[in-house]
């Protein structure tokens, strides 16, 4: 017992991160991590990168996400 | 005689291009883009607060201006090419002002990464717009890579010195098959007429509007500032001479 309590407090979570933070892998799909943020397919000027790689609104809800994920939302801001 | 301006076969009728950073406020900066005359406004992009929802830049300025996104910030061609790519998903264009920055103190361009990632992004079809050196050879480098315009800076960015190396400017005009659009370090008019005067097809600038005292008043100087100097080029000026050459004629002086 002791020792499966042990090997089990010794396992990372899951984590993913999102602009730079660090957060628990609570999503299935990048669909669902961006929903639970209000952006849906259609919000203007939004813009995802998953692992680098820009993921079109189309495939948002069909991209899976695996632990260690590193992810991008990015919107214009004032340039110069 | 009609004096078109085109970028990647795009026509513009203003030569005066400005940047939407560091106004006082909204308002402000709402005015002065609309003093500016431009039509061509560039935006950064940047992750997104995840704290809320905040107005974006494409709700304010999008269906009135063309927005050009830029790669500020970018330190390699691997930042600069993904920010495009981001860019061009979050504003639906292929147009990129490409900065590579290779010194935080300068924010000089980083040469090498940024052909790099002009290379890239032209072969994936982007129109790309790179903030360059004064350098001929940078210029006629990218140029020769396939971007749409050059943009040689005439002093560091921010920093209102104008244009330090004229000549550098005149000789990359002269020689470069592509437009040649002044970015940064214009800090009032007459920079900005001097870089039409040089030859310039057209100049981008920031600071110089959204930190003056009165931005909207800036902002039609230096409108008014790119088209005297436009005019000026095109009207062709007289040499320089090192010595005086009177204006009035010499015949028929009272008293000879």
């Amino acid at each position: 017992m002791t020792l499966a309590a042990d090997s089990n407090a010794g396992a990372a979570p899951a984590t993913i991160r999102v602009n730079g933070v660090d957060e628990p892998l609570a999503a299935g799909t990048l669909g669902e991590l961006l929903a639970a943020r209000g952006i849906v397919p259609g919000a203007r000027g939004v813009a995802v990168a998953l692992d680098g790689t820009v993921v079109p609104a189309a495939d948002w809800a069909g991209t899976r996400l695996a632990p260690g994920a590193e992810i991008e939302i990015v919107r214009p801001f004032q340039g110069g | 005689m009609e004096d078109v301006f085109e970028i990647a076969g795009r026509q513009f009728g203003s030569r005066l291009l400005i940047g939407s950073s560091g106004y006082p406020n909204r308002q402000v900066m709402m005015a002065a883009l609309e003093a500016s005359g431009a039509e061509v406004v560039t935006v950064s992009i940047r992750r997104i607060s995840l704290d809320g929802y905040a107005e974006s830049m494409l709700d304010l300025m999008g269906g009135r201006y063309v927005l050009l996104p830029n790669t500020a910030g970018c330190q390699t061609a691997r930042e600069a090419v993904l920010t495009a790519r981001l860019a061009r998903e979050a504003l639906q264009t292929d147009w990129v002002k490409l900065e590579v920055i290779g010194d935080a103190e300068t924010l000089h361009p980083d040469v090498e990464q940024l052909l790099r990632a002009t290379e890239e992004l032209v072969a994936e079809g982007f129109k790309v717009l790179p903030y360059c050196n004064d350098d001929p050879v940078t210029c006629r480098k990218l140029a020769d890579a396939g971007a749409a315009a050059v943009m040689p800076l005439g002093s560091p960015i921010g920093s209102g010195l104008g244009i330090c190396n004229p000549r550098a400017i005149e000789h990359i005009c002269a020689r470069i098959g592509v437009p040649v659009i002044l970015d940064a370090g214009i800090g009032t008019a007459s920079d900005a007429a001097l870089a039409m005067e040089l030859g310039c097809s057209a100049v981008l600038l920031n600071t110089a509007v959204a930190k003056a005292d009165d931005p909207p008043a800036m902002a039609r100087a230096m409108r008014l500032g790119v088209e005297a100097g436009r005019l000026a080029r095109r009207a062709g000026r007289i040499p320089r001479l090192d010595r005086a050459e009177p204006s009035s004629p010499q015949l028929g002086l009272i008293g000879t």
